[in-house]
């Protein structure tokens, strides 16, 4: 059920509806109910491994917290009556417990993840590598189901069940409750990947109607369309002519390409959450917010601050500081000190988890070579951005340029220009077509290419063009009032004359619905981020 | 006893939902497509509406009827009053729902189906679909149709709301949506399309070889619904297959149809076979090679099938009626003042080009 189908609206609309006419206690298991089935009108299929995600990390959750409230007896019982030492192996003996019970639980839930979404990808390389050793033996690609939205909703049940074993959060005692955490369906598709911590409260407490959050709510829903269906999937159209047409778009062309994707994605990974934000909202939900409007940013660390937030602190909170402390790591740090010295030996952890982060993440977007790259080319440009940063001091002590304005949209502009070209591995079919068109956008440059016919046979009409430079300034400009001035619908509800709230949201109706590329005549297109 | 606050933003949610209720209606009427200058088949169906008098003979049928037949050439030479419901590519579920349609309206005395549609027998494409049912007023008829004819890709809610089917038309707007925002000028002659220009016929491809020659369970259905609701209305169902040489009328498919009219009692005339009969010129009657006829042809057709209704049933002459007559006064001066217009464009351009 794709979120653009008229499907999911009426789906949406029933289940707002019954939501609040729901006794206010049991209005968490609609919601469960209702999750369920979204995902089964999906496929049934994918209830089983939905299920089995969340039965086993339910059973080890309650398991890990038994072990947690053990401990906390043992050592409340015994408080003065055994040694410090005692204490510290008792501590060690039971972590050691929860650690066997919670790598149980990632590898099964990770395993899943890694069989149904890796297997054929593994295979093709092993292919490929019994290739170049001229065997003519070829293994036979799987036919596996891939559950939808499983990267979010397996990576959202581990970050519950690594904070489990933390002792940051209680295992949830409900496997219903647990359950709906899982796979809240506004988010299952495409995040964000939420905590428990931040999700779990307002998802079980019961909500009473309230007109405002309701209002914010739709604000939201019809904004994250307009992106979705005004800019998104009408510039799609110019996207795909450029990108899966590389021998004719050469030169110019592969910029042009590489900036119309840029304002794809973010519409349409922002649009997918500002519904999905804005359904939980009005019924009360509060997810917390995955976006900060990465496209201001002036350095390539603070776009990753402000871009997909809840995956990037899931990488850093659950892979980068884990993998920085750990036992091997800090020998390896204390042998490079002692052999290579000081600056090396400081740097080797930082660098060595950011791989594994930068790995991970790639290959967490989608099994191909191509994010593989992605992920990594992301290390190597961060890790040299990190590495200039003296040279940056000097430079901006030197010229003063860092309070002038030009400046900052020089970085800005830089930012956008530095992750746009990274993404081309998004864009073409493989990584020697990427660095090649990468390339060939500086080789082929031909400003005379890029005239008006040129643009007209990419499939998009004069009025569309017109329509999408409208809309991105539109776009523009609420980004810079919410970051000048905050949130536009306070602005609207607080301070704007009362009337201007109303119109605002009745011309935003007719827009989508007049302006949005749906319906027949379009192909209606998944979120690009519902592939992960 | 504490009183309830009324809320302030009720009203004014209403209001706001009303005024863009307005605004949406308004912007539907105007992305509608409007038929008017370019494919003139879509404005067919809905100028059934705006006829004043009855009919006694109906044509339901595909491009084979509404290019082939003239109700006007049935009116002056034998006083029959007919009105042809066609329109582009008709499937069979949408002429037996146009025949619902117009049975609320009136009943005629005969029904005329053109067989070729049995053809098909599953839905076919989307903008044939809109171009007949986009027309039909809202009725249990227009729903069935609906239901019967969308393909995979279509909704039952973008014929509820058009609005949300031709939305994306903002940006092909033409002076003619904003001319026809509320009315429209009639494209035809009680249903038929007029061409006055000759092609002669040349040749045709090959009829392709078919896996099975049977026609479609589905639409034999359909036919069987459209005989037993002309019995429940006691109206003679009449089966014609149009001297229309191509798409290609299989013997096999002739000899069922043939079949189902001997079993279940009714008329069926396969005109290409009686095309000599009929005295059709292939070379001067039809206007696109032998695909449809000329106003020669359907003049000619028109006499020959007027004829034998004439004949056949008991038809009333409306020549002599006082109301019939004055309205078909003004129906004919149309068709003769189309007619010398497309000879009119035909001498200056050599070819037709308005219609």
């Amino acid at each position: 059920m794709l979120f653009t189908s008229y499907r999911f609206i009426g789906f949406i609309t029933a289940v707002f509806i019954v939501y609040y006419l729901f006794p206010k206690k049991y209005q968490w298991c609609f919601l469960l109910a209702a999750s369920y089935l979204f995902y089964y009108l999906a496929n049934p299929a994918y209830l089983f491994f939905i299920g089995a995600t969340t039965v086993s990390t339910w059973l080890i959750g309650r398991k890990l917290d038994q072990l947690h409230t053990e401990q906390d007896a043992f050592l409340a019982a015994n408080k003065g009556k055994i040694s410090r030492e005692e204490k510290k192996a008792w501590k060690a003996q039971s972590k050691a417990k929860m650690w066997k019970w919670l790598l149980a639980c990632l590898l099964f839930n990770l395993g899943i993840l890694a069989v149904l979404k890796y297997t054929n990808f593994a295979i093709a390389n092993l292919n490929g590598i019994l290739n170049a050793l001229g065997s003519g033996q070829q293994i036979s690609f799987v036919d596996l189901v891939l559950p939808m939205g499983i990267s979010f909703y397996t990576f959202q049940t581990m970050g519950y069940i690594i904070d489990v074993y933390r002792g940051t959060c209680r295992a949830e005692k409900n496997l219903g409750k647990l359950a709906l955490f899982v796979s809240f369906f506004p988010q299952l598709v495409q995040g964000p990947i939420s905590r428990y911590s931040d999700l779990a409260a307002s998802l079980y407490t019961p909500h009473r109607f309230n007109a405002k959050t309701v209002s914010y709510g739709l604000y939201r829903i019809l904004w994250g369309y307009f992106k979705k269906l005004v800019i998104a999937d009408r510039i799609l159209v110019a996207v795909n002519a450029i990108i899966q047409n590389p021998d004719t778009y050469q030169g110019g062309f592969v910029l042009v390409g590489m900036l119309f994707y840029a304002f794809e994605l973010y519409a349409d990974f922002t649009g997918g959450i500002d519904i999905t934000i804005g359904i939980a909202q009005t019924m009360g939900i509060t997810v917390k917010e995955n976006f900060i409007r990465p496209y201001f940013s002036k350095n390539i660390k603070e776009y990753w601050n402000r871009w997909h937030i809840s995956m990037g602190t899931w990488f850093t909170d659950y892979i980068f500081y884990p993998f920085s402390v750990c036992k091997p790591m800090l020998k390896l740090s204390t042998f490079s000190r002692k052999h290579f010295g000081d600056v090396i030996g400081k740097r080797m952890p930082v660098y060595l988890s950011a791989f594994v982060v930068w790995f991970t993440t790639g290959i967490w977007h989608g099994a191909s070579w191509n994010f593989i790259v992605w992920g990594l080319m992301n290390f190597v440009v961060i890790m040299i951005s990190q590495e200039l940063q003296p040279l940056y001091r000097r430079f901006h002590a030197r010229f003063h340029v860092k309070d002038k304005a030009w400046y900052g949209v020089f970085e800005i502009i830089r930012t956008i220009l530095l992750m746009s070209s990274l993404r081309m591995f998004d864009c073409y079919r493989n990584v020697p077509l990427t660095f090649q068109m990468f390339a060939n956008m500086f080789t082929h440059f031909k400003l005379s290419e890029l005239n008006a016919a040129a643009f007209l046979e990419l499939g998009l009409s004069g009025a569309e063009y017109a329509l999408l430079f409208v809309s991105l300034l539109i776009v523009l400009s609420v980004s810079i009032f919410q970051e000048k001035r905050g949130s536009v619908r306070d602005f609207l509800f607080n301070t704007a004359p009362a009337w201007s709230k109303y119109a605002v949201f009745g011309v935003m109706v007719i827009v989508v619905i007049v302006f949005g590329a749906y319906g027949i005549g379009y192909d209606q297109t998944q979120f690009i981020y519902n592939q992960f | 006893m504490k009183n309830r606050k009324f809320p302030l933003w009720l009203p004014a949610v209403l209001i706001t939902a009303a005024a863009v209720l307005a605004v949406l209606f308004f912007l539907q009427l105007l992305f509608l497509p409007k038929y008017m200058s370019d494919i003139p088949e879509g404005a067919m169906v809905a100028e059934y509406y705006e006829e004043t008098t009855d009919h006694e003979v109906v044509f339901i049928g595909d491009c084979e009827v509404y290019e082939n037949f003239s109700p006007i050439t049935l009116y002056e030479n034998y006083g029959i009053t007919s009105y042809i419901r066609g329109s582009a590519q008709q499937l069979v579920w949408q002429s037996y729902y146009l025949l619902e349609d117009t049975l609320r309206y009136e009943t005629p005395k005969v029904v005329v189906f053109n067989v070729l549609a049995l053809k098909y027998d599953e839905p076919q494409s989307e903008a044939y679909n809109r171009m007949t049912i986009d027309g039909m007023e809202w009725s249990s008829a227009k729903i069935g149709a609906i239901r019967a004819s969308m393909t995979e890709d279509e909704s039952m809610l973008d014929y509820l709301f058009p609005i949300l089917r031709y939305h994306s038309r903002w940006s092909d707007l033409t002076s003619e949506d904003v001319t026809y925002l509320f009315s429209r000028d009639k494209v035809t002659h009680n249903g038929y399309y007029m061409r006055v220009d000759v092609k002669p016929v040349d040749s045709f491809p090959e009829p392709d070889v078919l896996a099975d020659y049977t026609l479609g369970s589905n639409a034999m259905s359909y036919l069987d619904q459209m005989r037993e609701l002309c019995e429940e209305n006691d109206i003679e169902l009449v089966l014609i297959k149009s001297p229309s040489l191509y798409p290609h009328w299989y013997d096999e498919w002739d000899e069922e149809i043939i079949e189902y009219a001997r079993d279940h009692g009714l008329y069926y005339f396969n005109y290409i076979t009686l095309s000599d009969e009929v005295g059709i010129d292939y070379s001067t009657d039809t206007y696109d090679a032998g695909l449809h006829l000329n106003l020669s042809g359907a003049e000619k057709l028109s006499d020959y099938f007027g004829a034998w209704l004439s004949e056949t049933f008991d038809l009333t002459d409306y020549r002599e009626d006082e109301e019939y007559s004055a309205v078909y006064a003004e129906k004919i001066q149309f068709y003769e003042e189309m007619e010398a217009a497309q000879y009119e464009e035909l001498e200056e351009y050599g070819e037709i080009i308005s219609y």
